[in-house]
């Protein structure tokens, strides 16, 4: 039962993984940059958050809805002035430049707000559980994670498939010439999507914040290889793909912990690399690696 | 076939091939004379400065062996620092089997190059940014490795015990190391890059499907430049140990930080040149030296120094001015004069 156990409650940690990786493959998919400061604004939306809670004394609730507006506001701007730029340069620069971006963010807020966690709680609903039975627990917050997480996924989906602007997006990805020369400027497309993946990472940000109960500014760095492993794992242009790969590495780390209490980081990265051997293009990816 | 004669008038007018030519003799004649001086420094000046060009030269090797990696062979690795902290840690190995540090970093630098041959048959599964996050996670999975080890220390470092005694004599002979694993990264940089293996590699940075095309081995040439980056990031992480005798913390020195600091500097002086390295690792040596009392908002400015430069300067302080004038100290291009 133990077992079962560490297989629910990895599914469970899935879920942040998932949601997490969502907005890094997006990015990915769309525009070939891969965001290294995916993981730092994972944490940046995670304080704006909790700083809109502590200090504004906004609902914990609503403070979701105020991180991803932020955030998304930035991911406007990033896209405006540096990544449209750095895109035009070749394919080195964009990721430079989210490196650099990657190294801002988590020392303003060293200087802002010091080394010391800032709290989210989410009340009682951070440690209510529905109780199966046998041992056997799933925690409400985390259950609402992965629920979030699949219907993040789902709107995505459903974005890039049914609706016009959807399809501008995947029609930029596949060919932006041919887009550019059927009248779309392009560069208003890369905008819409730095706006849709940077609200998306401070969903996860702050979900991730409350379901730690806190957040630190150097967590970026552990988050933002979580995120890639998962987008690995699922295989690139595929959203179902992400939940597989969040599922896949949070049930590593959760039966690694199950093994010894130091193995999860060890166990979730073994595993991703074993599935880099076999199954380069990730479990739900195109035959062609990108 | 007929050989067609060209009129004598356009024969005097052939295109030539240079390369460098006076330059490289003088180049080579400059450096050799830079290097000499800097080695007789531990008899001229107090031990400080001598402590403080350590730190100089193993960021030089370590920018030197990101810029080989990125600016020629088209590899961004997040993940050099695996190889920084095995340089570091097996050293404390050959040294516990009775070799000396000195001839141990040689040595561990070997060890390091073919434990990084089997790591990049895993590594050159992704490209690109993946290749980024996966050298990066390889470096994890080797501190976790590491930190299990009682033997080393654990999750909590160790001292080197093993060190020449006289004080004085310890930080010349290890002034003298890292300036020789400094030369050896720049000149051994240089040498593979005229090389046809470094004329292959540039091909591969350029356009690695064209590279190929032409016979271009593109993955055997970025599989030696893995290897010997490897091998030169180790050397550097085996005089970081040295120099403060022993490692911290493994936390340390497998941290992500020495990947920001070899983007930063190779960003900054220039990518894909000999010289930008160097010029590079200067410029943050200074930066680190006169601001980092400030606390972390230095960071924060290297952080935007990075991203302005690459924006607005691509080339790098000496790639912009190697650019605009033609100059070069280390020349590797084949310049067509009509």
């Amino acid at each position: 039962m133990t077992w079962v156990n560490a297989i629910v409650q990895g599914m469970l940690l899935g879920g942040i993984f998932a949601m997490a990786a969502a907005g890094l493959s997006l990015i990915f998919g769309v525009m070939r940059i891969a965001n290294l400061a995916h993981g730092d604004l994972m944490i940046l939306g995670g304080y704006v958050a909790s700083v809109a809670a502590a200090h504004y004394g906004v609902p914990v609730p609503v403070t979701v809805l105020v991180s991803m507006i932020a955030v998304g506001a930035l991911g406007y701007l990033v896209q405006r002035s540096m990544l449209d730029r750095a895109m035009s340069l070749g394919e080195l620069t964009p990721m430079l430049v989210t490196f650099g971006i990657s190294l801002i963010i988590p020392n303003v807020l060293v200087q802002m707000f010091s080394n010391d966690a800032q709290p989210l709680s989410t009340g009682s609903l951070g440690t209510a559980s529905i109780d199966l039975g046998g041992g056997l627990a799933i925690g409400w917050f985390p259950l609402i994670t992965v629920v979030a997480a699949v219907a993040v996924l789902t709107a995505l989906h459903l974005f890039l498939h049914r609706t016009q602007p959807g399809r501008i997006v995947r029609a930029t990805a596949d060919d932006r010439t041919t887009v550019r020369l059927m009248g779309v400027d392009n560069r208003r497309i890369y905008a819409l999507t730095s706006v849709i993946a940077f609200a998306t990472v401070a969903l996860a940000g702050s979900l991730y914040t409350m379901r730690q109960g806190g957040v630190t500014p150097y967590e970026g760095q552990l988050t933002v290889l979580f995120a890639f492993e998962t987008v690995i794992i699922g295989g690139l242009g595929s959203l179902w793909g992400t939940l597989a790969g969040g599922m896949v590495l949070g049930i590593a780390q959760s039966v690694g912990a199950q093994i010894s209490p130091d193995l999860p980081l060890l166990a979730g990265h073994l595993v991703f690399l074993l599935i880099l051997v076999v199954r380069p293009q990730g479990l739900f990816g195109r035959s062609v690696p990108a | 076939m007929t050989v067609q004669t060209a009129p004598a008038a356009e024969a005097t007018a052939l295109p030539a091939v240079h390369r460098g030519g006076r330059a490289t003799a003088l180049g080579l004649t400059g450096t050799a004379v830079v290097l000499l001086a800097m080695a007789v420094l531990p008899y001229l000046v107090a031990t400080g400065v001598t402590a403080q060009l350590v730190k100089l030269c193993y960021l030089v090797a370590l920018a030197s062996m990101w810029n080989l990696l990125t600016g020629y062979a088209g590899m961004m690795s997040m993940g050099q620092q695996a190889f920084i902290g095995l340089g570091a840690y097996l050293l404390f190995v050959v040294n516990d089997h009775g070799l000396n540090v000195y001839t141990g970093t040689f040595v561990v630098s070997a060890l390091v190059a073919l434990v990084a041959w089997p790591l990049s048959y895993l590594a050159f599964r992704l490209r690109g940014g993946y290749f980024a996050v996966g050298t990066w996670v390889i470096a994890e999975v080797v501190r976790l490795i590491v930190v299990r080890f009682d033997s080393l220390g654990a999750a909590s470092g160790r001292s080197l015990s093993d060190v020449t005694a006289d004080p004085v004599l310890r930080r010349a002979y290890t002034y003298w190391l890292a300036l020789a694993v400094m030369a050896a990264a720049v000149l051994g940089t240089y040498a593979v890059l005229r090389s046809r293996l470094g004329l292959g590699l540039q091909a591969i940075r350029d356009d690695d499907t064209a590279a190929g095309s032409l016979g271009v081995n593109v993955t055997r040439g970025k599989r030696v430049i893995y290897v010997a980056a490897a091998g030169g990031c180790a050397a550097a992480g085996a005089v970081i140990c040295v120099n403060s005798l022993g490692v911290a913390s493994p936390t340390q020195i497998f941290g992500v930080q020495y990947s920001a600091l070899m983007v930063f500097m190779v960003v900054i002086g220039g990518i894909g040149t000999v010289e930008g390295p160097v010029v590079g690792a200067v410029a943050y040596f200074l930066l680190d030296k006169y601001f980092a009392q400030s606390g972390v908002w230095y960071l924060v400015v290297v952080g935007a120094a990075a991203i302005v430069v690459s924006l607005y300067l691509p080339r790098g302080l000496w790639g912009t001015l190697a650019h605009r004038t033609g100059f070069a100290v280390f020349p590797v291009r084949h310049t067509v004069r009509l």
